[in-house]
């Protein structure tokens, strides 16, 4: 009924608007065309998780449609497999750590950078800070290697053996490589993080802090009374922001630096690298639907929760 | 300026404290690049000999000209990268910036429909599988050039950018008044509102020009036929099989080559041409870098 009764009150005023805003149309066009294919077409296709997907026709809607539902199937031999454990592990404790470091280190960064008032330093200093930040995954993979190459690297010639230490076979020892990889997420992303915190602490009001230091207040109270409430705003909304994409990870970190290092898989491999594997790599498209519907639905309830605390805690910040 | 006295800085010590912490840290973020660049310029026996270190005991360019004498793989994917960097920036920005400027208008109904449209793309996707079959099967982007170009033209979050540029930044009394004159919404567009917002172009085209440089993602998703073969993908190839090169050589003693090829600063040189444009032209653009991620911040 309701359908029925919105469909006569609008359609005659989306004509009109189309009639008056032809122009705008048009040039919502090409986009909204692209957003359909690349985006919405795909999302129905989370399905093929409950279908034995099979390819006989060239038609990709026939092979869906006529492909045998097989419902929990690829669920089961993907849950009872010892990587559904893992790979949810340590896409987990990898972002963990990762939002709440991270946004320290850049917190702690930004409010040292502020009190830098020499606009030519604070400009070099982002420079550098943000050279990681414009270099692909593939760049520092290749750099990782100028460090960590078993035999001619950096770490092992020029440091350990000097130092009389034995050489470490970096790419095959999982218990170096959470500190690797924290190290690495850190490096390319604490630069980006620490610009968006200095220009929130730039948007202060600059009285708080000459009306404090009249009264007195040292710098460290001034921080601490001042600046940090003053952030925790976005700090909140950068941290929920992180815990809504806590099932998601940085696909070239955990699939390029490690070198695809198999001896590494037990502390390398989450969610994004399993899906690509299984669908690249052994072509197993149920097991690898799965796995990605299973991250799409935990993030999906992730988001939703964030959401719902943004929403408490400060309305006007909310998604939707 | 200089000269008037801040009761609120701190103290010379404190600021010296503070320079030699955020020092360090930057000198950590450049540091790595470095060793690249200095591997990249080293002989090749010397490195067999001392392994990768900062000081080139002995300098040798012939990395350099090995890579861009000795095989066409290596201009031929720097080509690809190009054509697919400008291609790409060009008609993302056209599309993106259309798609926003649409969605500014304070007088167009579907304005906040059409803004949804993009933001729900942002927080829900039918995830890799369905994308990469829509992608092959249907769109047939395997083995194309477009393939390279086609799924980065649009994002929300480029969009969601660029509308809160033109909200600030293009104000209604100038669109009305082009209007009076008679000037159609794409003449309005094209010779007002792009003039008017050049920052807002330049935040999001050298943003997604450092996508398209960058990407490695739509050639090892897409990707097999060596002729379409980028930068990233190139180097992602021989990363752990530098011979892969040598099919590519255009000398036809290929034996020989082999023999003498300087992988291990071959290898690092390649990193190096890959990143040098970037590096070289950043300098310039930061203003507009450092805008982007503010703005995106806040906005996204």
């Amino acid at each position: 009924m309701s359908k029925i009764v919105n469909r006569t009150k609008s359609s005659p005023s989306f004509f009109r608007e189309l009639n008056r805003n032809k122009a705008l149309f048009l040039m919502v066009l090409p986009g909204a065309f692209l957003f359909l294919l690349l985006s919405y077409l795909p999302m129905p296709g989370v399905l093929i998780a409950f279908k034995d997907m099979k390819f006989f026709s060239s038609n990709l809607f026939t092979n869906f449609f006529q492909s045998k539902w097989v419902f929990f199937d690829n669920f089961k031999f993907f849950i009872s497999s010892p990587d559904a454990y893992i790979i949810t592990r340590n896409t987990i404790l990898y972002n963990i750590s990762f939002i709440v470091l991270g946004n320290v280190f850049a917190v702690v960064f930004a409010i040292m950078l502020d009190e830098i008032k020499s606009k030519y330093f604070v400009k070099t200093y982002q420079s550098a800070f943000l050279l990681p930040y414009i270099l692909s995954w593939i760049i520092l993979s290749y750099i990782l290697y100028a460090f960590l190459s078993p035999d001619l690297g950096f770490v092992n010639r020029s440091i350990l053996e000097p130092m009389g230490l034995p050489s470490v076979m970096w790419y095959s020892e999982t218990k170096y490589w959470p500190f690797i990889l924290f190290l690495l997420n850190t490096l390319k992303y604490t630069g980006y993080n620490t610009i968006i915190y200095l220009a929130a602490i730039a948007a202060i009001d600059e009285s708080y802090y000459e009306a404090a230091a009249m009264d007195g207040a040292s710098k460290m109270q001034q921080i601490s009374k001042i600046t940090v409430p003053m952030l925790s705003g976005i700090v909140i909304v950068m941290i929920l922001l992180g815990v809504g994409r806590i099932f998601n990870s940085d696909f070239g970190l955990f699939f390029l630096t490690p070198m695809e290092s198999g001896s590494l898989f037990n502390v390398t491999n989450v969610i994004d690298t399993y899906v690509f594997r299984a669908l690249r790599g052994t072509g197993d498209i149920g097991m690898s639907a799965a796995a990605g519907l299973y991250q799409s639905v935990m993030g999906f309830v992730c988001i939703m929760t964030v959401n719902m605390l943004i929403k408490k805690f400060d309305s006007d910040k909310a998604i939707f | 300026m200089s000269t008037s006295y801040n009761v609120n800085e701190l103290k010379p010590a404190g600021k010296m404290m503070i320079h030699a912490i955020i020092s360090a840290y930057a000198v950590l973020c450049v540091i790595p690049f470095i060793l690249v660049v200095a591997i990249s310029v080293t002989d090749e026996k010397t490195l067999g000999q001392m392994g990768y270190s900062f000081l080139p005991t002995k300098l040798s360019i012939d990395a350099y000209r090995y890579i861009l004498t000795g095989s066409n793989m290596v201009i031929q994917a720097y080509g690809i990268t190009i054509l697919t960097t400008v291609l790409g920036t060009i008609l993302g920005l056209l599309v993106t910036s259309l798609y926003a400027y649409a969605i500014s208008r304070k007088d167009f109904k579907y304005g906040r429909f059409f803004t949804g449209y993009a933001a729900i793309t942002m927080l829900f996707n039918g995830g890799l599988v369905p994308w990469y079959l829509v992608c092959t099967k249907l769109l047939h982007l395997n083995d194309t050039f477009y393939a390279l170009i086609i799924p980065y033209l649009i994002s929300a979050f480029y969009v969601i950018i660029m509308k809160a540029f033109f909200q600030s930044g293009v104000p209604d009394s100038i669109i009305e008044s082009a209007k009076l004159d008679g000037a159609g919404e794409f003449r309005i567009f094209f010779s007002i509102v792009t003039r008017i917002s050049l920052p807002a172009f330049a935040t999001v085209g050298l943003f997604l020009a450092l996508s398209f440089w960058n990407d490695w993602w739509l050639p090892m998703m897409f990707i097999e036929k060596q002729s379409l073969v980028n930068l990233q993908f190139l180097l992602y190839r021989i990363q752990n099989n530098m011979v892969f090169l040598t099919s590519g050589l255009v000398s036809s003693d290929a034996s020989a080559s082999v023999a003498d090829m300087p992988a291990e600063s071959a290898r690092m040189a390649m990193a190096v041409l890959a990143t040098g444009p970037i590096i070289l032209a950043y300098p310039f653009v930061q203003k507009y870098f450092v805008k982007g991620l503010t703005l995106g911040a806040v906005k996204g």
